[in-house]
């Protein structure tokens, strides 16, 4: 599993950061970023959660 | 002038300050939402009030068509002129790109998730200490005597400024934003915080602190400081954005664990269910509602709104759409996905949200940890705020 957030939509809500913090970071600005290249697979949960409680829907996978 | 008729027909003639509305808006938008999803009214001016999660987040969205040059839920003095006291209003919030984009960005970095983790041991000294105030007595305002106290002592010391005002601030800031309908009171409070700002303003242009208010100072933009009037906007409203919100999240949240006492006895037993929880109490008692200005004639949802009108930006109510949450009106401490907008949506997000979460968590915590069992005391009022900001005022709580 892959992720990517979108830079123009991620307004800093930082919900990723909060329920993943193995997955994403958040700049000082609020900007998040993933910083996994692949999801390991234990974490792929932690992924739907953020993806799914993203406000701004910044949050998607790729590919599949 | 603001009429105070009791309202019978919510979709065209609504009032926030109506009481119904203030104790118990949820059952008004729940009908709203299948009746009629954008309301009007025209008590204090011709306002739009959208109940649907997808209309408050695409007008969110669109700050083509819906400025925030005009936040204020209360038109504040005639044709709303008191919310631009101050040349460039309350930057960034009461403003649009370009000028919110560069305040903003010099505001941000003091609420960064690092920067509000480092106030952590202040905030948990601080409830400690309120608590230890009332613990043995048996019953306390929950409102009054703790939420109130907390995020106003906090926001001082980033500021920079004396917590022994703390009184001060709170005074001011409900001047503002919960007694906004009246105009002398409104304006009173205005000018004593500027005033107050002001001075902080000239101690610090003498002798430079540590402090946001003296960074705001020192800062250039385009080799240029910072006019005085940016700077006074943006210190107004971090002590007015960062005192009502919290403190009403706090309580409300500390409302619900009293009125819910399986709720109560389930977040003691599981103190990890914390951060979840307190999403779900965000999203089910969101305590801001934002206005914007409609810049030019639009239709929206079927609505014709015409420049000038205002859009009272519900969250609190999109929060509660059972179109994007299920049991929406119910509080379900462990709600997996929670899409909730209680900090707005959009380029405005509140931008002290990491903030508030950190002072509601600990405030959560502690409180919890000291007095893990009460109850709202039987005989006394439980009074609600409303407007701009809804929550507890009066919360009088036992613990035996």
């Amino acid at each position: 599993m892959k992720i990517r957030i979108d830079p123009e939509k991620c307004q800093g809500h930082a919900r990723c950061y909060a329920l993943a913090r193995e997955l994403f970071a958040v700049d000082d600005y609020g900007q998040a970023s993933v910083i996994v290249d692949e999801v390991p697979t234990e974490l792929e949960g932690k992924a739907d959660l953020a993806i799914a409680n993203c406000p701004e829907y910044a949050i998607e996978r790729v590919g599949d | 002038m603001a009429r105070t008729a009791p309202v019978s027909d919510w979709a065209r003639d609504f009032d926030v300050l109506d009481q119904r509305y203030v104790a118990d808006p949820f059952s008004i938008w729940d009908d709203l939402r299948t009746t009629c999803p954008i309301a009007h009214t025209d008590r204090r001016g011709s306002n739009w009030l959208p109940t649907r999660y997808e209309d408050v987040t695409a007008i969110a969205h669109d700050i083509e068509h819906f400025s925030s040059l005009k936040v204020a839920v209360i038109p504040m003095g005639p044709d709303g002129d008191g919310e631009r006291d101050l040349e460039y209003g309350l930057p960034p919030i009461s403003s649009d790109p370009p000028l919110h984009t560069w305040t903003r960005r010099l505001l941000l970095p003091w609420f960064s998730h690092q920067r509000v983790e480092s106030y952590v041991p202040l905030t948990r000294e601080l409830c400690r200490g309120l608590l230890d105030g009332f613990v043995d007595t048996g019953g306390a305002d929950a409102a009054v005597d703790y939420a109130q106290q907390i995020p106003v002592r906090v926001i001082a010391r980033i500021l920079g400024v004396s917590s022994d005002m703390a009184d001060s601030f709170t005074g001011w800031v409900r001047d503002v934003l919960e007694f906004a309908d009246d105009d002398e009171r409104r304006s009173q409070g205005a000018d004593q915080l500027l005033e107050y700002f002001e001075s902080q303003l000239a101690q610090r242009r003498r002798v430079p602190g540590d402090d946001l208010l003296s960074e705001l100072l020192l800062t250039e933009v385009d080799g240029a400081p910072l006019d005085e009037a940016i700077i006074l906007g943006m210190a107004a409203l971090i002590l007015i954005a960062g005192v009502d919100t919290t403190w009403s999240a706090i309580g409300s949240s500390l409302w619900h664990l009293a009125t819910n006492p399986d709720d109560q006895k389930r977040l003691v037993a599981e103190p990890d269910l914390m951060p979840t929880a307190m999403e779900e109490l965000l999203r089910a008692f969101a305590p801001v509602t934002m206005a914007r200005v409609v810049t030019g004639d639009v239709e929206f949802g079927g609505c014709p709104m015409k420049e000038g009108d205002k859009v009272l930006m519900n969250f609190p109510a999109a929060n509660r759409d059972p179109e994007v949450f299920d049991r929406a009106d119910d509080v379900v401490l462990d709600r997996a996905h929670n899409r909730h907008v209680a900090f707005g949506s959009g380029i405005h997000r509140c931008a002290g949200s990491n903030l508030a979460r950190m002072e509601m968590r600990v405030a959560l915590e502690e409180w919890l940890r000291v007095i893990p069992s009460f109850a709202l005391e039987e005989g006394k009022e439980v009074l609600w705020a409303g407007g701009q900001v809804r929550g507890p005022r009066l919360l009088p709580v036992v613990f035996p």
